[in-house]
């Protein structure tokens, strides 16, 4: 019957289109995971000191893992400092940029009035202008006789310079803000514009105050929002290394993404790029999870 | 309108004095206002300045000496027309943009129905897959596909290809979450209604849901291009030599060693690319979508 067959070919059709990616996927990202495995617990050709990798997890050499353990923790512990110094240098980024994001974004959402879609679109303009060039345009700003200095200095008057760009903490962290802020604003911006403004103005008529108002009703219908925008800021940070070699160049501010990029292109040390990647793969795909389940059961609840 | 709907009603309470505008729920958002202004200016101010300097009738990139279209094409040597390094770098910027959107925009629309209307464990892990490299930190798939090209013999080779590949592998997620929320938007009524009317599953597809999915879909192509034009890291793990570095990977490599403003002339063209076609792209939208309102808000993620 004609029926049963469209049915039947209805039900083939989704996952025949969903194939190809789905494919693309596994080929080009699962399976290069498991490289990156098969490198880190492979072994190093002595000679030419290329990785050798180790297909089988049975016969996984377990010693580049240590080496890179012991020096995190152990008496050695070089790597240490670096980790410790990308969840400061991450955790500070992401609480400033939600700090500046969420009322940029809950001002767009709720009072621009007519000129939101400019606004939007001021918002919007960082994503079309590349990292590098924004990075490029603090370079030029942060210069020893660049117009930071100019301006802190009162064009000259003041002795007072700073080497910007030389291993400065602040430097970098700000840097980290000012490249994602923008990956902050749109997400928090799509889940404040979904809260009614009905909902505020009725807290309002019923006697609460501004910090009431967002304490009781707009934080918390908006936490979602900044738990999303978090996720789609926080973890690529985590990999970031080129905002630090644009703007410090010193080892006294590299992050995690340093020492993978350092390691990765070094003849005989692309085990431990590949324990650094692992590292990092974990702790971004855990919160990943752990969001994934958490609103799922959220959905469970709703329907 | 800026004002909050019931702002004609309370003015009488104004007169009390400073404490009372502190206290009345209704006052305009004058802090939020300012907050937003600074922001807008701190996030396109440093740009402006560098695109300013890259018309500097001189080699430096902090004092202004004058106009000149010296580093576009004036120059006979280091001009970004001239160089041949920095034109090639241009133009394979993007070569890479219009074909790794073409490989990305039809495998995510299709991954995005099929994951939408496909039930089972296979569509919810890869819809997990998506969601990771969504927000994946992009040296960590870098890597992994740098292992895989060095340590196998795959088609995926250092050049073009190997970038084309990372780039749609880590762009994929963009049409699948737009496209998917617009589908959720949309519901499964059209479809079935086409399907009682006689159409065949995948006609359904073509001629209903595909129609309907217009405005994600440009909005994601608008967005993956202008997204791998200024890709940075994978392009740059993956690359085979001087040939096939794109502006951003110059940027990164000149930028901390006394770059002339030829390096912003460089910079200005790529966002020049960027902005025409984000603009071309908006207002073939509009036209897409003409009627609704608010279209712009599809660009923040709002589809």
């Amino acid at each position: 019957m004609p029926d049963t067959t469209a049915r039947a070919g209805r039900r083939l059709l989704w996952p025949m289109l969903a194939l190809p990616g789905t494919v693309w996927l596994v080929v080009l990202f699962v399976a290069p995971v498991y490289v990156v495995l098969a490198v880190l617990f492979g072994g190093v050709d002595p000679i030419l000191r290329q990785p050798v990798p180790v297909w089988n997890p049975v016969h996984w050499d377990v010693s580049q893992f240590d080496y890179v353990l012991e020096h995190i923790v152990g008496t050695d512990g070089f790597f240490g400092p670096a980790l410790v110094r990308t969840a400061v240098y991450v955790l500070v980024a992401s609480v400033l940029c939600l700090l500046v994001a969420y009322p940029v974004a809950y001002y767009t959402a709720r009072f621009a009035g007519r000129y939101r879609g400019l606004l939007l679109t001021l918002l919007i303009a960082p994503f079309w202008i590349s990292y590098m060039m924004r990075m490029l345009a603090w370079i030029n700003l942060l210069q020893n006789d660049g117009l930071v200095n100019q301006v802190i200095s009162l064009g000259g008057l003041l002795p007072a310079h700073v080497n910007w760009l030389n291993g400065q903490p602040v430097t970098v962290v700000l840097g980290l803000v000012y490249g994602y802020v923008p990956y902050m604003v749109l997400p928090l911006f799509a889940g404040l514009d979904r809260i009614p403004a009905a909902v505020q103005e009725a807290a309002r008529d019923l006697g609460a105050g501004r910090v009431e108002t967002f304490r009781r009703v707009t934080w918390p219908m908006s936490r979602q929002a900044v738990v999303v925008s978090l996720l789609v800021t926080t973890l690529p940070m985590l990999g970031d290394y080129y905002t630090n070699d644009m703007l410090s160049s010193s080892p006294q501010t590299s992050m995690v993404g340093n020492l993978i990029n350092n390691s990765v292109l070094t003849p005989g040390q692309t085990g431990q790029a590949g324990a650094f990647v692992m590292l990092v793969l974990l702790v971004s795909v855990l919160p990943m999870l752990l969001y994934v389940r958490a609103s799922r059961t959220g959905e469970e609840v709703e329907s | 309108m800026t004002a909050v709907p019931g702002a004609a009603l309370v003015p009488a309470r104004r007169r009390r004095g400073p404490g009372a505008w502190a206290r009345d729920p209704w006052r305009k958002p004058r802090i939020l206002l300012g907050i937003t202004v600074l922001y807008v200016g701190w996030s396109l101010l440093p740009v402006l300045i560098a695109v300013l300097f890259s018309f500097n009738d001189g080699k430096s990139r902090t004092v202004w000496q004058g106009f000149s279209m010296r580093w576009y094409y004036g120059d006979p040597l280091r001009s970004v027309w001239h160089d041949p390094t920095l034109h090639s770098a241009v133009v394979h910027t993007l070569w890479l943009g219009v074909l790794a959107t073409l490989i990305t925009i039809p495998l995510g629309v299709a991954m995005a129905l099929g994951l939408d209307r496909w039930r089972g464990r296979i569509p919810a892990g890869a819809n997990f897959i998506v969601l990771i490299t969504f927000v994946l930190p992009e040296i960590l798939l870098a890597v992994a596909l740098l292992f895989v090209a060095t340590v196998l013999q795959t088609p995926l080779h250092l050049g073009t290809a190997g970038q084309v590949m990372g780039l749609v592998t880590y762009q994929l997620s963009y049409p699948v979450v737009i496209v998917r929320s617009r589908l959720l938007t949309i519901g499964k009524h059209y479809e079935e209604a086409a399907i009682d009317l006689g159409a065949s599953p995948m006609g359904a597809v073509r001629r209903v849901l595909l129609k309907m999915l217009l405005p994600a879909i440009f909005a994601s192509t608008v967005l993956v291009f202008a997204d791998v034009i200024d890709d940075f890291v994978i392009v740059r793990y993956l690359s085979g030599g001087s040939s096939t570095e794109p502006v951003s990977v110059k940027i990164y490599n000149t930028a901390r060693a006394a770059p002339t403003p030829a390096l912003n002339a460089l910079a200005t063209v790529l966002l020049a690319s960027s902005l025409l076609v984000v603009l071309l792209g908006f207002v073939a939208y509009r036209r897409f979508t003409r009627g609704e309102r608010r279209s712009i808000d599809v660009f923040a993620g709002e589809a």
